[in-house]
């Protein structure tokens, strides 16, 4: 009778049983526990059981980074619910996506909360690239983190235009084709050289991207393939370690007399340390070199757990709040079903591509393939030309020198993007001239190839000038905003039907 | 490493591991090489790149005709047929027949009559396609294959 008393016991200890079984620990209390309840945890122990006081701060981060992770999150929730009802094949992939948006329960708002939250994934990562920028937090030891978020930059926009191909309307179909045209571009350079027969580069980027030699079928499973499959496989990849490097280098950057401009932690504030920690040690190993954390104390340092983990779920929150909001308003858009025979006209990329189009009207390798690259070689090589150590942490440096710099390169680089594009768009280039000039001389002397020129000579002056790596690099840097940002408004409003130039989207001929 | 006299070059045991991390670096490689073998297709899906234009005579001179639902132009000049296509080669947009010639709307590329390149910025004129003559007698234009600009074929 013992054991059938014991087993009703157990009946009626069910709930706790096995809540005990699941939360071992219980709510933490002490410091020791609250960094147990990070480091012991699957999901959160990547994170630093104690993170310093400044990295919280908003006037610094502006959480962006935790912007672009949140983004990701929700783009991958709301993608994985888009695909059980999306079709990756020609026939049918267009009317799916009606379906999703006229008939599937909350198909409209999950495709809008997707597609305006690829577009807000886009916007943070380079506002968060442009913070880190600013905030001279690539030096040294976070020179090759720098470099993942690049990998990163490259990860999101393939992403995001794997993904805009999938709906096989006329903006996927025609951005398809261009997208496979820049990747044969090679062929310019091969052309000139009149290597194409033996060694054709281009074709075979094209073959590969298409599974064909014409946009089809194939081509619509393998940017299915590459969007729901292998890129977020690999963008998780380096995301893990770009997280992972921001522990390893110590946290995230702050100035050297940070502990000093913070000054004491409030008062309701988790205390650094209780009274009388119990502690144990267990000796590991004997290892040589330093830690992160040798030479710093615990103070101005606050536990992950609850802080940090409120700062996420603070800026999650705020990131799914927006996303929503505007999916609730606005609706994704959707063009009529693909077809080979009647280009769009103007058809034009998404804004983040405008500036690259606005540059490939001009020379589909030197937009689509020699600049991107140039552009995307220079940030890589930032933090290995710029090693000056001072004016981390702070934005512009600790100097008013930076923002001064910053200012002067912002003029000079519009005044420089304006300029040259008022030319081409006033007296054309080199072919309205000159009818029979060879492509290779346009390929490599053209608006963009000669903007890119003016900005490096620029910042290789201000160098000089101001006797400061950093301060060139905030030239190039500021430069590159600019022009990036006033070719994208260029292609974005005024470029209309056959990509001429008109003052306003009013003035367009009716077709 | 393994204790040995240092002038003397590579020892025995070094040499061996050196050659099986090799042999195991090669093989990855070449396995990673090999698996790129995959997505490059040897057989192409798409339908037949050939079609059927019509007989001889239903070819107009001095005027294009576009052949319905494939992007190409044929007529027949003082030497013969000929077929230029319609696809810009910029970045592969559609292009327009114009009273000068054919004009590209993606970013305004201008070629001529006979396809040469005229302005905007395509790298080099509309590709030329081969005409041929079906066993029926009607008229075949291979959109696969381009020919020389020039080439004509005598009926």
């Amino acid at each position: 009778m013992g054991s059938w008393s014991e087993y009703i016991a157990n009946v009626r200890a069910l709930p706790r049983t096995v809540w005990e079984s699941l939360v071992r620990h219980g709510a933490p209390v002490t410091d020791r526990s609250r960094a147990e309840a990070v480091f012991q945890n699957l999901f959160l122990h990547i994170h630093n059981t104690r993170v310093h006081r400044w990295s919280l701060r908003g006037s610094y981060t502006m959480g962006l980074g935790l912007i672009c992770a949140a983004s990701f999150v929700v783009l991958t929730v709301t993608g994985v619910l888009l695909m059980f009802y999306y079709k990756p094949s020609m026939a049918l992939a267009y009317q799916s996506i009606k379906d999703i948006h006229y008939v599937v329960p909350t198909g409209r708002f999950i495709r809008n909360i997707h597609r305006w939250g690829a577009h807000l994934m886009v916007i943070a990562v380079i506002l968060h690239m442009a913070r880190v920028f600013f905030t001279a937090s690539y030096k040294k030891p976070r020179e090759m983190n720098w470099v993942f978020g690049i990998v990163l930059l490259i990860l999101t926009l393939a992403l995001s235009f794997s993904g805009y191909l999938l709906p096989w309307d006329q903006l996927a179909y025609w951005a398809v084709t261009i997208g496979a045209n820049i990747a044969q571009s090679p062929r310019e350079i091969t052309d000139a050289a009149g290597i194409t027969r033996y060694i054709d580069i281009g074709g075979f980027q094209k073959t590969l991207l298409l599974g064909s030699r014409s946009v089809g079928e194939d081509a619509l499973i393998r940017f299915y393939v590459l969007h729901v499959v292998f890129l977020p496989l690999v963008m998780g990849v380096f995301m893990g370690l770009h997280f992972w490097r921001i522990r390893k280098d110590g946290g995230l950057s702050r100035p050297a007399d940070a502990d000093r401009r913070l000054g004491p932690a409030a008062e309701d504030v988790t205390p650094v340390f209780t009274q009388a920690p119990r502690k144990s040690y267990g000796l590991m190993a004997v290892v040589r070199g330093t830690s992160s954390n040798v030479g710093r104390g615990p103070e101005n340092t606050l536990p992950s757990w609850p802080h940090l983990m409120t700062a996420e779920a603070a800026v999650f929150m705020f990131t799914l709040a927006v996303t929503v909001a505007i999916s609730f308003f606005l609706d994704a858009p959707l063009k009529e079903m693909a077809n080979p025979l009647v280009p769009e006209n103007p058809a034009k990329a998404p804004w983040y591509f405008l500036g690259l189009q606005e540059i490939v009207s001009f020379s589909a390798f030197a937009g689509g393939v020699l600049l991107p690259v140039v552009t995307l070689i220079g940030l890589v090589l930032i933090p290995y030309l710029d090693r000056e150590p001072e004016g981390v942490g702070d934005w512009f440096g600790a100097a008013s020198r930076g923002r001064k710099v910053a200012l002067r390169s912002a003029v000079f680089g519009l005044a420089a993007v304006i300029a040259v594009e008022a030319f081409a768009i006033r007296f054309g280039w080199l072919r309205s001239w000159y009818p029979g000039i060879p492509q290779i001389v346009i390929t490599f002397f053209n608006p963009g190839t000669v903007l890119t020129f003016l900005y490096m000579a620029y910042s290789l002056w201000v160098i000089r000038r101001e006797n400061s790596t950093r301060l060139g690099a905030i030239a190039i840097f500021t430069c590159f905003l600019a022009g990036f940002i006033v070719l994208t408004l260029v292609g974005t409003w005024f470029r209309g039907p056959n990509w001429e130039f008109f003052w306003s989207p009013s003035r367009w001929p009716v077709h | 490493m393994s204790v040995d006299d240092p002038g003397k070059g590579v020892g025995r045991r070094d040499l061996l591991s050196l050659a099986a991390w090799g042999a195991f670096c090669a093989s990855l490689a070449t396995a990673l090489v090999g698996a790129f073998r995959l997505p490059n297709p040897s057989v192409f899906p798409e339908p037949s790149l050939k079609v059927k234009v019509g007989p001889p005579g239903s070819i107009p001179e001095l005027e294009y005709r576009k052949v319905a639902g494939r992007n190409l132009f044929v007529s027949r000049g003082e030497e013969g047929v000929f077929a230029i296509s319609a696809v810009c080669t910029h970045l592969g947009c559609v292009v327009a027949p114009v009273p000068s010639g054919f004009h590209c709307p993606c970013h305004g590329s201008r070629f001529d009559a006979l396809g040469r390149i005229t302005g905007g910025p395509a790298p080099r004129g509309l590709d030329w396609l081969k005409v041929a003559k079906a066993p029926d007698g009607e008229l075949v234009v291979d959109e696969g294959e381009t020919v020389p600009p020039g080439t004509y074929l005598k009926i």
